[in-house]
């Protein structure tokens, strides 16, 4: 593991206050903005391009190359609009709401200098709405930014105008898929889009938009005041930074942990989160929650990153892992994933529909051997290439690989 | 209690909005929270239409998408217990079967005395102090069946106090 890494997402978590301005500024708040106002919107996105930063949310998508998709969107509207995904919903996963909890201004100072990469001058952040702390916290930060000309009109006399405010989900998992989210945002149902067109180039009401995970902003700062040369340093060769893992399950430590991309499995649940719990066996973990994969002890020295885990047949996600030791019910937590899937389709494709329903029926009422498992795995595959959005191509992934490893230990 | 919110409120309530379809989420969450059976009534639902000029058949089709809102009353306490893999790892069914057994509390059920409404949620994103469930916006995690019985006096002496 590198030793030497600063964190970036948590660097102010529990060390200032949320809200307070001063406590933010002190800590470098706003100088990254600053240094990117004076710079021309092509050379921000150029910084980030080259820091290899990649979108959080799990997709792993080069942030700098979303960015020039976006701005030069071959739309003839100049309104563009910078949405920040903060519909956290993955199972396992709560990372976004540690940030918008610890450091909300961090958030504010990504999206806008994000927003002047891009030439967009209106931001909203979609947040979940169980998330309530999150959603005061945001609000409260915007509140002050607007007062001290951090938002508005003429942002510290640059010329530069950004109006930005929140939006509430009201319980639905799909709308954590961006077009889906964008449609939400509409105030419409959370049904998905048909894709291409994607939001770089027809977005919000039809206009070019850039969706980016929190996360993903609150490494924008980082990347402009540190430069792109110092963030690609810490990563691997095809995932820079660091990532925020939400560690759940028979371990001794859990929570969320801010480590280099590339750490591994040994490492993080060894070194950080001081090994299993009553010293029992680790058996494996579901890495990227309910729509990830599962990964065995052979993953034990695998890099966590985008590309290490991609060769193996598994997924990074949205950095969410669940351990699982020797005791853990493997039945509970597949019917559990699949309940989830039956219960979050949203009804538009009937394979989706019908199928999650069929997966989730087969498990929980049928003994389950290897050709009840058979007929689940080829059933999510039917899913997976008919399906519209993420969400019926998803239960494949887990599915395949809690076959490939716990077959034999049902 | 009041059983249902004058149109006075309703229309108070919408007027902080500007009439633009976009803000219909928005708007319903706080007529919703705003409500004190905690759900969209037939009140709700005919004036926040006329409000956004779209159809009531449009309306209630956004309100019965989304699962954090309700078309049945509610009661007083909204406990939403979180059903995520983590939790259903660490026995959730043993609390539902304590909630249904010692507080007569069933998934989508309110009690006789609108005192409280079960439901069960996909993940809360606490897992790292699973299980959790929330009772209105608060949050309660490590829940264990006697941590279950001391939260719900609570909030049982609570509901008569406000009476």
């Amino acid at each position: 593991m590198q030793k030497d890494f600063p964190l970036i997402a948590l660097r102010r978590a529990e060390k200032i206050a949320p809200l307070s301005l001063e406590d933010y500024e002190s800590t470098n708040g706003f100088v990254a903005l600053k240094k990117a106002l004076r710079e021309s919107p092509v050379s921000v996105q150029e910084q980030i391009k080259k820091s290899g930063l990649r979108g959080r949310g799990g997709a792993g998508f080069p942030t700098g190359t979303k960015q020039h998709f976006t701005s030069s969107s071959s739309s003839d509207s100049h309104t563009k609009y910078v949405v920040c995904n903060a519909d956290e919903g993955e199972p396992g996963t709560f990372k976004d709401k540690k940030i918008m909890e610890t450091d909300p201004f961090a958030l504010i100072e990504g999206m806008l200098i994000a927003a002047y990469a891009i030439g967009s001058n209106y931001g909203f952040v979609y947040i979940r709405g169980e998330y309530y702390s999150s959603i005061q916290n945001i609000q409260n930060a915007i509140d002050i930014a607007y007062k001290k000309n951090y938002l508005g009109k003429n942002i510290l006399g640059t010329g530069f105008n950004f109006e930005m405010s929140i939006f509430l989900g009201a319980g639905s998992y799909l709308c954590g898929e961006e077009l889906t989210l964008l449609e939400s945002l509409e105030g419409k149902r959370g049904y998905p889009r048909i894709k291409p067109p994607f939001p770089a180039e027809k977005g919000l009401w039809g206009k070019p938009t850039l969706v980016n995970n929190v996360e993903t902003f609150v490494h924008i700062p980082f990347i402009i005041e540190h430069g792109s040369e110092r963030y690609a340093r810490i990563g691997t060769k095809e995932s820079k930074g660091t990532k925020l893992f939400c560690v759940s399950g028979p371990v001794k430590k859990t929570g969320v942990f801010e480590l280099p991309m590339g750490i591994t499995l040994k490492e993080l649940i060894e070194n950080v989160c001081g090994g299993m719990k009553n010293d029992k066996i680790f058996k494996g973990a579901l890495i990227g929650g309910a729509a990830g994969t599962f990964v065995d002890s052979s993953f034990w020295d695998t890099p966590l990153a985008f590309e290490t885990l991609k060769e193996k047949g598994a997924t990074l996600g949205s950095g969410a892992v669940i351990v699982i030791d020797e005791d853990s019910c493997l039945y509970t937590l597949m019917a559990s994933i699949l309940s989830f899937f039956k219960h979050e389709s949203c009804g538009k494709c009937v394979p989706c529909r019908v199928g999650c329903k069929i997966l989730h029926d087969t498990c929980t009422r049928q003994s389950i051997n290897e050709e009840s498992l058979m007929f689940m795995q080829n059933q999510a595959t039917y899913m997976a290439q008919t399906s519209l959005c993420p969400l019926g191509q998803s239960p494949v992934l887990p599915l395949t690989t809690f076959i490939k490893f716990f077959k034999n230990s049902l | 209690m009041q059983k249902e919110l004058s149109t006075k409120t309703i229309n108070s309530i919408l007027e902080k909005y500007e009439p633009q379809r976009h803000n219909i989420i928005k708007a319903l969450h706080s007529l919703q929270d705003a409500h004190p059976l905690h759900y969209i009534s037939n009140s709700i639902l005919d004036a926040v239409s006329s409000f956004f000029n779209i159809t009531k058949a449009e309306t209630y089709g956004i309100v019965t998408y989304y699962s954090m809102f309700s078309i049945k009353p509610r009661g007083y306490h909204i406990i939403r217990l979180c059903q995520s893999p983590v939790c259903s790892m660490l026995n959730i069914k043993d609390l539902l079967n304590h909630l249904a057994d010692r507080w007569q509390l069933k998934p989508g059920i309110t009690t006789e005395d609108s005192m409280f409404t079960l439901e069960t949620v996909e993940c809360l994103g606490a897992c790292d102090n699973a299980p959790a469930m929330m009772v209105n916006e608060q949050l309660y995690t490590e829940l264990s069946k006697a941590r279950i019985d001391e939260i719900l006096t609570h909030l049982k002496e609570a509901y008569h106090k406000n009476l």
